[in-house]
């Protein structure tokens, strides 16, 4: 294979993802290595292949599961290198209906986008800090903005890793570990399939592969993948509550 | 239910489009009854749109092998020419037949056995083929080559995505030293002195034509004969033979609305015309033109089908056997040009000898051309339709819209024999498109 490996190494974990994908992609063409880590790791070898042949960079596959923070710091000894940049795209929406009834529900959808990424984030970034350097980015989402009646718990458990990568970055504002948080609106995925999305509110994974990857090159803190979302939910946020708890957004 | 069309934005109907992620959901997708797939939609006409149920192949988009000694790559169907390229180009290999624009995905290419410049001397898609994965209605998977299921395979080339779905596909690239064409301009100016300058360049790997169809009189006919080969490194200015395969970004422009109707009309389309004739007399002779500009000058514009306003546009392409491609030529031209019809791109192009069960290439000349869609550009090809009839010659589904069943049937009885096969096999209870059923395929 040609293409010479022209950056450090990227660990992308929920690499299943429609987003993570992209974003293996978008690294790989870059000339990173690739690290792909997700539950049932041996289904990812299909992807591995695609990415290696395409862009002729080294790809291995990794078994991950967020909810087994015991696992995490053996999960990382494991891997071939520390990687220099992580991009965590773990999520789970789960339906409020059932989020808001099922207890063992909520539970797994706070644990799968909060407990879990953020704990492992905070795991690299100690072995960052003591490497002296590293980029971690979370995907949260615009969700996480203001919790609204019909998607709080997964907004609950996104506010809460949005706020986590926002003391991460602040810690380390004098370096060595950079924080990027990427709050895509609607992005069309397998999460997203089915659902009736406005074209012009909705980003194609690429779409957010590559605000990613520019973020990752230009220094950026925070990646609204489309700019109108910006706008959108400061709007949101700035509604008197007594306005907002009347909404229905 | 989402609104298609291909390419001309004519006709548009509203399917159920699903999008399955493996075999498995493609398989269900395909238990729901009559199916089509669907690549990127750049067939200009019906040929991918099912009202019922339309599959989208987009996420079979995977690289899946290749062999740098043999240059055979296997891909999934969703992938594009353009992606190929773009992976394969830096390590020097290239397709080695593609059609005028590169976002065409292989099982559209492989369903359409889709023609290139080279196809004088190179053949159909399908002669690079080593062999292809085929899915039948009821999930089965068939890998069928020249070799083995050969009649799955032969059917399959040209037969507009109605044999069943294709999943995989092993073809050949073919080595290339550079990204770059060496190219000769030849002006020619009548249809007969086109003619000569494309019989007397057989043995150039690529040629082609842009015509001149608002052209009348002794012009009737004129063209920009285009020949082109892979350059060699040696070729190259001494700058560019450090890195052969980079060559200058183009920017993406794009056509962001809909032109009024009233843009496109004979004194535009003249002027046009005249310009281009002009330019490329001008600029006749020899030149070097990046891989991106020679084969895809088109892809430069980005959604540059909106031209024609939101009544979309048909396009007409049919081959004549060379023994009446003179007389043919002639007779299409003159009633085209009668018109003040025809369109800024006029191609025509000599195609060599093909053996296939439905492929439309046969040795002769090839014309295409676009019109808008309203009442007389209909009236106008039913006009061609029966020159061409008359000549002999035959249709390109991936371009159709329009034809109507009789015609086809009686131009290319091959049709039929495919029809009856589908009736006896089960396979037109399996997939279907708005196109097959106009056609009765
Ligand atoms: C600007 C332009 C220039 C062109 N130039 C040329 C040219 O020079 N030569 C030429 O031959 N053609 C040319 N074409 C036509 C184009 O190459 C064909 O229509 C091709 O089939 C389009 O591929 P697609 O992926 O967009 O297929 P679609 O338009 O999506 O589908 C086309 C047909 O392929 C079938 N199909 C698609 N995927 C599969 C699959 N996986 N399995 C089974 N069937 C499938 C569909 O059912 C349909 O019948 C041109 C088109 C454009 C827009
Ligand atoms: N799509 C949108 O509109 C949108 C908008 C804003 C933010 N986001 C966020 O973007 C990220 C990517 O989502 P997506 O849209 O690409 O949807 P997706 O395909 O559903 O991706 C979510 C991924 O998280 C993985 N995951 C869930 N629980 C896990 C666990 N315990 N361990 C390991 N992996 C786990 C899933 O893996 P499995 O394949 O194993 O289930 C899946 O691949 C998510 O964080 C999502 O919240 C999406």
């Amino acid at each position: 294979m040609t293409g010479a490996a022209t950056g450090g190494a990227v660990l992308i974990l929920g690499a299943r993802s429609d987003i993570a994908r992209a974003c293996a992609q978008r690294f790989a063409q870059g000339g990173h290595p690739v690290m792909l880590a997700a539950r049932d790791a041996a289904t990812l070898a299909p992807d591995a292949t695609d990415i290696g042949l395409r862009h002729g960079v080294t790809v291995t596959c990794h078994d991950f599961d967020a909810l087994d923070p015991e696992g995490f710091a053996a999960f990382l000894d494991a891997l071939p290198v520390l990687p220099e940049i992580a991009v965590c795209a773990v999520g789970l929406m789960g339906t409020q209906d059932q989020n808001q009834r099922d207890p063992a529900a909520a539970i797994r959808v706070l644990r799968s986008n909060f407990e879990g990424p953020a704990i492992l984030l905070a795991e690299l970034a100690e072995r960052f800090e003591a490497r002296g350097s590293g980029t971690l980015i979370g995907i949260s989402s615009v969700a996480g903005e203001r919790g609204r009646a019909s998607n709080y718990v997964y907004g609950a458990a996104k506010a809460g890793f949005t706020a986590y990568l926002s003391g991460l970055r602040n810690r380390f504002a004098r370096g060595p570990v950079r924080v990027i948080t990427v709050l895509p609106g609607f992005v069309a995925t397998r999460m997203t399939e089915g659902m009736d999305l406005p074209p012009r509110l909705t980003a194609q994974p690429e779409e957010v592969a590559e605000a990613i990857f520019q973020a990752t090159r230009r220094g950026r803190d925070v990646v609204w993948v489309r700019p109108v979302w910006r706008l959108i939910m400061a709007i949101i946020r700035a509604l008197p509550e007594g306005i907002f708890k009347k909404t229905r957004l | 239910m989402t609104q298609l069309s291909g390419w001309g934005r004519y006709p548009r109907i509203d399917c159920a489009l699903s999008a399955p992620r493996d075999a498995d959901a493609l398989a269900r997708a395909l238990a729901r009854g009559p199916a089509i797939a669907r690549g990127m939609g750049r067939a200009y006409g019906d040929s991918a749109l099912n009202a019922a149920n339309t599959v989208s192949m987009g996420h079979f988009n995977r690289f899946l092998a290749f062999d740098p000694a043999t240059g055979t790559l296997e891909v999934e169907a969703g992938v594009t020419l353009a992606e190929v390229i773009a992976a394969f180009l830096p390590r020097g290999w290239f397709p080695q037949v593609t059609p005028g624009t590169k976002f065409v995905s292989l099982g559209g290419a492989i369903a359409a056995d889709v023609h290139g410049k080279n196809h004088h001397g190179a053949g159909s898609f399908g002669a690079a083929l080593d062999w292809i994965d085929v899915m039948g209605a009821d999930g089965t998977v068939t890998r069928a080559s020249h070799d083995t299921h050969s009649d799955l395979f032969h059917w399959t080339l040209g037969s507009m995505g109605l044999t069943g779905v294709i999943l995989r596909a092993g073809l050949r690239l073919q080595p290339v030293e550079s990204g770059w064409i060496a190219q000769t301009t030849l002006p020619a100016p009548s249809l007969s002195a086109a003619i000569d300058a494309f019989e007397g360049n057989l043995d150039a790997p690529y040629s082609v034509a842009w015509i001149d169809c608002t052209a009348r009189g002794p012009a009737l006919g004129r063209s920009l004969v285009m020949l082109g080969r892979h350059a060699g490194v040696e070729d190259l200015p001494p700058a560019a033979r450090r890195a052969p395969f980079d060559v200058p970004r183009r920017r993406a422009r794009s056509l962001p609305v809909d032109l009024p109707a009233f843009a496109l009309n004979p004194l535009t389309l003249r002027a046009f015309n005249a310009a281009y004739w002009w330019a490329g007399n001008r600029k006749a002779g020899a030149a070097l033109v990046d891989w991106d500009r020679y084969f895809y000058p088109l892809d430069a514009v980005a959604g540059w089908n909106r031209l024609y306003g939101r009544r979309g546009f048909l396009q007409f392409q049919c081959v004549l056997p060379l023994p009446a491609a003179a007389a043919g030529l002639d007779a299409l031209l003159r009633a085209i040009a009668a018109r003040g019809a025809g369109s800024f791109l006029a191609v025509l192009k000599r195609f060599g000898a093909q053996d296939s069960r439905l492929s439309f290439p046969m040795e002769g000349y090839t014309l295409a051309l676009d019109f808008p869609h309203n009442r007389e550009s209909l009236t106008l090809m039913d006009r061609l339709d029966r020159i061409t009839a008359d000549h002999g010659g035959r249709f390109y589904l991936a371009k159709d819209a329009r034809l109507d069943a009789a015609t086809l049937h009686a131009t290319d009885p091959r049709w039929s024999d495919f029809a009856q096969m589908r009736q006896k096999t089960g396979l037109a209870e399996a997939f279907a498109s708005a196109q097959s059923q106009r056609l009765a395929l």
